[in-house]
């Protein structure tokens, strides 16, 4: 109880420190805006060999690639938040009172979760005069399996930082992570296109089921193994990262 | 109020490798109800880290402490709900405004979300926020965001509220402010404990006093107390370049002399100020009107004539010179 009271108070502080940092917002609104229309026509054509005969089928298997790097990318990248957080004395002030260690953690990472969910709502919207259809129940799902690659991320991120403790040593750690994981999960352009050892090697890497799991619900194919595999690896995952960012939570910021 | 004994801290360079620094080597006070306490020293000394453990933020490698009648090591949970702890940097968000910063501190401490909003109005009144708290703390001075930290510190109603050098940066009006709130807590029951690099802070606002070097307690007790030990007078002398390692070599054998130190500076003996005071011989004599003149004889007969003799009751500057053979104002 005190655990889900504490864990409100610091999400509804990190939202009310969000709502009033407009360059965040533009920026976060920007971005994906960007990939979506200056990229995502250049597929039609790219996509070809993958069965992608009109705008529609590219936008299909495209938007969920993107929701899902920006929920990936999205989520690393927060632990830089965090530090300057730390070093603005904010984490201290909340470590001399009694409140949650895991909360001060979990409000962060969610209000991470709902700023990335808006997003990938805001790039599924504009995806939709492209053609792009997806079943409302499906979307539900696929946004089930994007909050828990975000809360993940975050976590993760939150974890790195606070081993890492500098924002100059951050970047290249996070970069240095991020990078192949989102290459290696077909993101941008599916792995079918890939040669045999990439795929091999994508398999291990569970950012790329949830990729996949992501293009099935937007395929309307809800049933398809990679869906329910998805969720459970991310799910998985999720609970390892936030235990484990916890634990070093707990400890380092006693 | 506070009681601990060889209280430890070393910190692993980084990476873990070479050997850890003692931050703090042994710390031994006692804090009484309703004083207000500073922990007195240089920048380096571990007043930081020794406040920080005291407030539960750091655990200590050894020594023991009662801090506001629980025990640091096994109940930091409970000590952490009677005490307040204010950094040295602050701590508020530039996006929010005080009130907001109040209620939400008063609300992690547990305390209901009415009792908050009340809370905070009486934080805003109490410490004179009214003008500015409903401002972005973004916007404050260093004063005002100084005295939004003090109300954070303590809207929980702490009986012991720690403050890392509570003035550090301030103007002389700001600073002024800050203590006369420090001594309204008081008056209100608190104990306080503050860190600071300033003599005047120690001296005009603190009750007591632990004077703390290199991770050691070197002195404790009252300003007057710790002047009084300082056996005599002061008496400053202002030598021409060059003239002080002749002064020094005549001076350190005589019996009436009790010690002999450089004070302020810039400890180089070039003749060129460090900080604004030229640098001064400092001699501890039992009774300096009747030292005086035989003070000068013994000079003059060694043929150095000083430029400024001036004679000074102890300052805490001297506490601390005598007790740890440097100068406290170095930096």
């Amino acid at each position: 109880m005190k655990l889900l009271r504490d864990t409100w108070l610091v999400f509804q502080r990190q939202v009310l420190i969000m709502i009033r940092t407009p360059v965040w917002i533009a920026v976060g609104i920007l971005q994906p805006l960007c990939y979506l229309l200056l990229f995502a026509p250049l597929l039609k054509s790219a996509l070809a060999t993958s069965g992608a005969h009109s705008y529609a089928d590219a936008y299909r298997i495209y938007v969920p690639g993107l929701l899902s790097a920006l929920a990936l990318m999205g989520g690393l990248f927060t632990g830089f938040a965090l530090l300057g957080e730390l070093r603005a004395g904010i984490v201290e002030r909340s470590r001399v009172t009694p409140v949650s260690r895991v909360a001060l953690l979990l409000g962060r990472a969610l209000r991470e979760v709902v700023a990335l969910l808006i997003q990938a709502l805001l790039v599924t919207l504009l995806a939709l005069p492209f053609g792009l259809t997806v079943r409302p129940l499906y979307l539900l799902l696929a946004f089930l399996l994007l909050g828990l690659t975000a809360l993940m991320a975050s976590s993760v991120s939150y974890g790195l930082a606070l081993l890492v403790g500098g924002d100059a040593a951050l970047g290249p750690v996070v970069n240095t992570i991020a990078q192949p994981l989102a290459l290696l999960s077909g993101t941008l352009l599916p792995l079918a296109l890939a040669p045999h050892w990439l795929r091999t090697a994508a398999d291990w890497n569970p950012c790329y089921w949830a990729v996949e799991g992501m293009r099935a619900l937007f395929a309307g194919d809800a049933g398809a193994p990679a869906v329910w595999r998805a969720l459970a690896l991310m799910a998985g995952l999720t609970a390892l990262a936030v235990a484990w960012s916890a634990r070093l939570f707990a400890r380092r910021i006693r | 109020m506070i009681v601990t004994q060889g209280l430890r801290k070393s910190f692993a360079t980084r990476g873990g490798r070479g050997t850890p620094v003692d931050a703090v080597r042994g710390i031994d006070l006692t804090v009484g109800p309703g004083e207000i306490f500073g922990v007195l020293g240089p920048n380096g000394a571990g007043k930081t880290t020794t406040l920080r453990m005291l407030a539960t933020l750091v655990r200590p490698d050894g020594g023991e402490a009662v801090v506001a009648g629980a025990d640091l090591r096994a109940e930091p949970a409970t000590v952490r709900r009677r005490i307040g702890y204010v950094a040295q940097g602050g701590g508020t968000a530039d996006a929010v405004t005080a009130r907001e910063e109040l209620v939400l501190q008063a609300r992690m401490y547990g305390i209901g979300k009415a009792e908050a909003v009340a809370r905070a109005g009486e934080a805003m009144e109490a410490f004179g926020l009214g003008e500015f708290g409903d401002r972005p703390c973004g916007t404050y001075s260093g004063g005002q965001r100084r005295r939004v930290d003090l109300a954070l510190g303590v809207i929980h109603r702490p009986r012991l509220l720690f403050l890392d050098e509570p003035t550090v940066g301030l103007d002389p009006p700001s600073r002024a402010q800050v203590w006369e709130q420090i001594r309204r807590l008081r008056a209100d029951g608190m104990t306080v404990l503050v860190s600071t690099h300033y003599l005047e802070e120690a001296d005009g606002l603190c009750d007591r006093i632990g004077i703390v070097d290199h991770g050691r307690v070197v002195a404790e007790g009252t300003p007057e107390q710790l002047k009084k030990e300082i056996a005599g007078d002061a008496v400053g002398l202002v030598l021409r370049p060059g003239d002080r390692p002749r002064a020094e070599e005549v001076l350190r054998p005589l019996e009436w002399v009790s010690g002999v130190e450089t004070a302020g500076g810039d400890g180089a003996d070039d003749g060129n100020e460090g900080d604004g005071q030229p640098p001064e011989l400092r001699l501890y004599v039992d009774d300096a009107p009747s030292a005086l003149p035989q003070l000068l004889r013994v000079l003059q007969a060694a043929g150095v004539d000083p430029v400024l003799v001036q004679l000074r009751r102890p300052s805490l500057d001297d506490v601390f010179l005598a007790r740890t053979g440097r100068p406290l104002d170095q930096d």
